[in-house]
């Protein structure tokens, strides 16, 4: 998102270009502009526009992209601090948990 | 859910094309009965044990089931449900049976949209697909919207797949493309999916808004519609949950507000219990609307990235005009204390607003926390310690 950015350089993203085939998956599933494909490779244009969803990877046919997922969340980051992550819950706003 | 044979609501539920016959062709003169008319007769369609929801038009009998078809039209009851449910009461139970319905008069060639069964989501989907015929794969979700459940997992590959099966899909249409919301992607796999079912994902738009245009346009999303937006509208209608969430930490800490303002050279004073805890209990409502309100409400505007800092700004300013407004009632000390109250409160509050947004990493969300956590734990408890030792001059 151009009008909202967060904070800079944190992003967990990693793109592997060797495996990349092309397919344009990663370009669509973005909701926030992240990739391009570029002769027929996937480049990473945004990288700090990331907020780590993990829908490029889970969508990536060749797992030509690695990010660590997750919801950027207070809330439930506080939760999986006090408790084991498995019994989080969120309880939080309608956007998210 | 609800009941749809009462008095009053046209008898909606009777297969299609067959006409329900009033029981009696002429109404009684004297109702001595009661005093208003009966309503239409049960549909063949009800069953012991079940109810038909009021969006439901009528069934279509299927090869492989009944498949309800629903109305795209919202009544009094869904906006009614929509609102309480934005203000945060009865937010866990808003949902609608998973599985497959009708809109409009689909056909095999018709398109599957997939949602899920979070009632919110379900009837924005509806609403905008008026005019159109479609067939409606809601998967369960356990009543969390697609953005949410996706991150969870339970808007997911294996849900999807499931849904795919039992609803008869494979039977009902003649294509093999499911319009998957993008947002639904982190949580489902398109290849994945292709591969359990052969079903093709097509990544509908981000907003339920596109539909329309999404499908008029041969399935092809503009560039926009691939992009989460998080404009003043968008955030304001996330303030209502944000403040019913935070409402029992306040009561609570409205309670300890009066309880500390009570202490002071006199051991403990009801006089100033009461005085001194109603300026606590206005600084922090100050804090909450800082916080919950205007951080949300001015995010562009506030300088920072962080949203700790962002909510300190606001607190900051709000602080001014609690300490201007009570500035002939409290002391030096009282004041340092009810600035670092409010900043805090507005702070701590921002930054649980990252969870509302769609565009703060976990990373970012974490790495901000554990800067501003113990700053702001350190402010909390000088402003404490300010506001007790004041009692005591
Ligand atoms: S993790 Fe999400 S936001 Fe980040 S690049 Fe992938 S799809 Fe885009
Ligand atoms: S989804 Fe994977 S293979 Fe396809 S373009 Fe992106 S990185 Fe390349």
């Amino acid at each position: 998102m151009k009008d909202f950015r967060y904070l800079e350089g944190v992003a967990t993203l990693v793109l592997n270009e060797e495996k990349c085939i092309g397919c344009g998956e990663c370009e669509i599933v973005c909701p926030h502009g992240v990739f391009i494909l570029d002769n027929k490779k996937a480049a990473v244009i945004d990288k700090d526009g990331c907020m780590e969803c993990g829908a490029c990877a889970l969508n990536c046919p060749v797992s030509a992209i690695e990010v660590t997922p997750g919801v950027g969340c207070a809330a439930y980051i506080i939760q999986t601090w006090v408790k084991r992550k498995d019994s989080t819950a969120c309880g939080g706003g309608a956007v998210c948990c | 859910m609800n009941e749809n044979s009462c008095c009053g609501t046209k008898n909606s539920v009777g297969p299609t094309g067959l006409q329900i016959q009033p029981f009696s062709s002429k109404q009684a003169d004297d109702e001595v009965c009661c005093g208003t008319p009966a309503g239409p007769p049960s549909s063949p369609y009800e069953k012991p044990g079940y109810q038909i929801v009021r969006f439901v038009d009528g069934f279509m009998d299927m090869d492989s089931g009944l498949v309800p078809k629903v109305n795209t039209h919202l009544s009094l009851f869904d906006i009614a449900g929509s609102i309480m449910t934005r203000v945060g009461v009865n937010r866990n139970r808003y949902k609608i049976s998973p599985g497959l319905y009708g809109i409009g008069n689909p056909t095999p060639d018709s398109p599957v949209l997939v949602t899920a069964n979070y009632k919110l989501s379900f009837d924005t989907v509806r609403k905008e697909l008026s005019g159109i015929n479609a067939w409606l794969l809601v998967l369960d979700t356990h009543g969390i919207n697609v953005w949410c459940a996706a991150g969870k997992g339970t808007f997911g590959t294996q849900e999807l797949v499931k849904q795919v099966e039992a609803s008869g899909l494979k039977q009902i249409v003649n294509h093999r493309k499911l319009v998957v919301p993008q947002l639904g992607a982190t949580g489902i796999s398109a290849h994945q999916v292709k591969k359990q079912c052969e079903f093709k994902v097509i990544w509908g738009p981000v907003r339920a808004a596109d539909i329309g245009e999404f499908l008029n346009h041969d399935m092809k999303a503009s560039v926009g519609m691939r992009r989460v937006t998080f404009s003043l509208p968008e955030r304001l209608v996330l303030i209502p949950v944000e403040i019913y969430i935070g409402f029992k930490p306040v009561l609570l800490t409205m309670f300890l507000l009066f309880l500390l303002s009570g202490i002071g050279s006199d051991f403990f004073s009801f006089k100033n219990a009461w005085e001194r805890g109603l300026i606590g209990i206005s600084s922090l409502v100050g804090g909450v609307i800082a916080g919950a309100v205007l951080t949300p409400v001015f995010l562009q505007n506030l300088p920072g990235r962080a949203f700790s800092i962002k909510g300190a700004v606001a607190g900051i300013v709000t602080a001014i005009v609690v300490v201007l407004w009570y500035w002939k009632d409290t002391i030096w000390l009282e004041t340092i204390g009810l600035m670092l109250f409010v900043i805090t409160i507005s702070s701590y509050l921002a930054m649980n607003f990252t969870g509302s947004t769609p565009f703060t990493s976990p990373t970012g969300v974490e790495k901000e926390m554990r800067k501003a956590i113990p700053l702001q734990a350190f402010a909390l408890i000088v402003a404490a310690i300010s506001w007790i030792g004041a009692g005591f001059l």
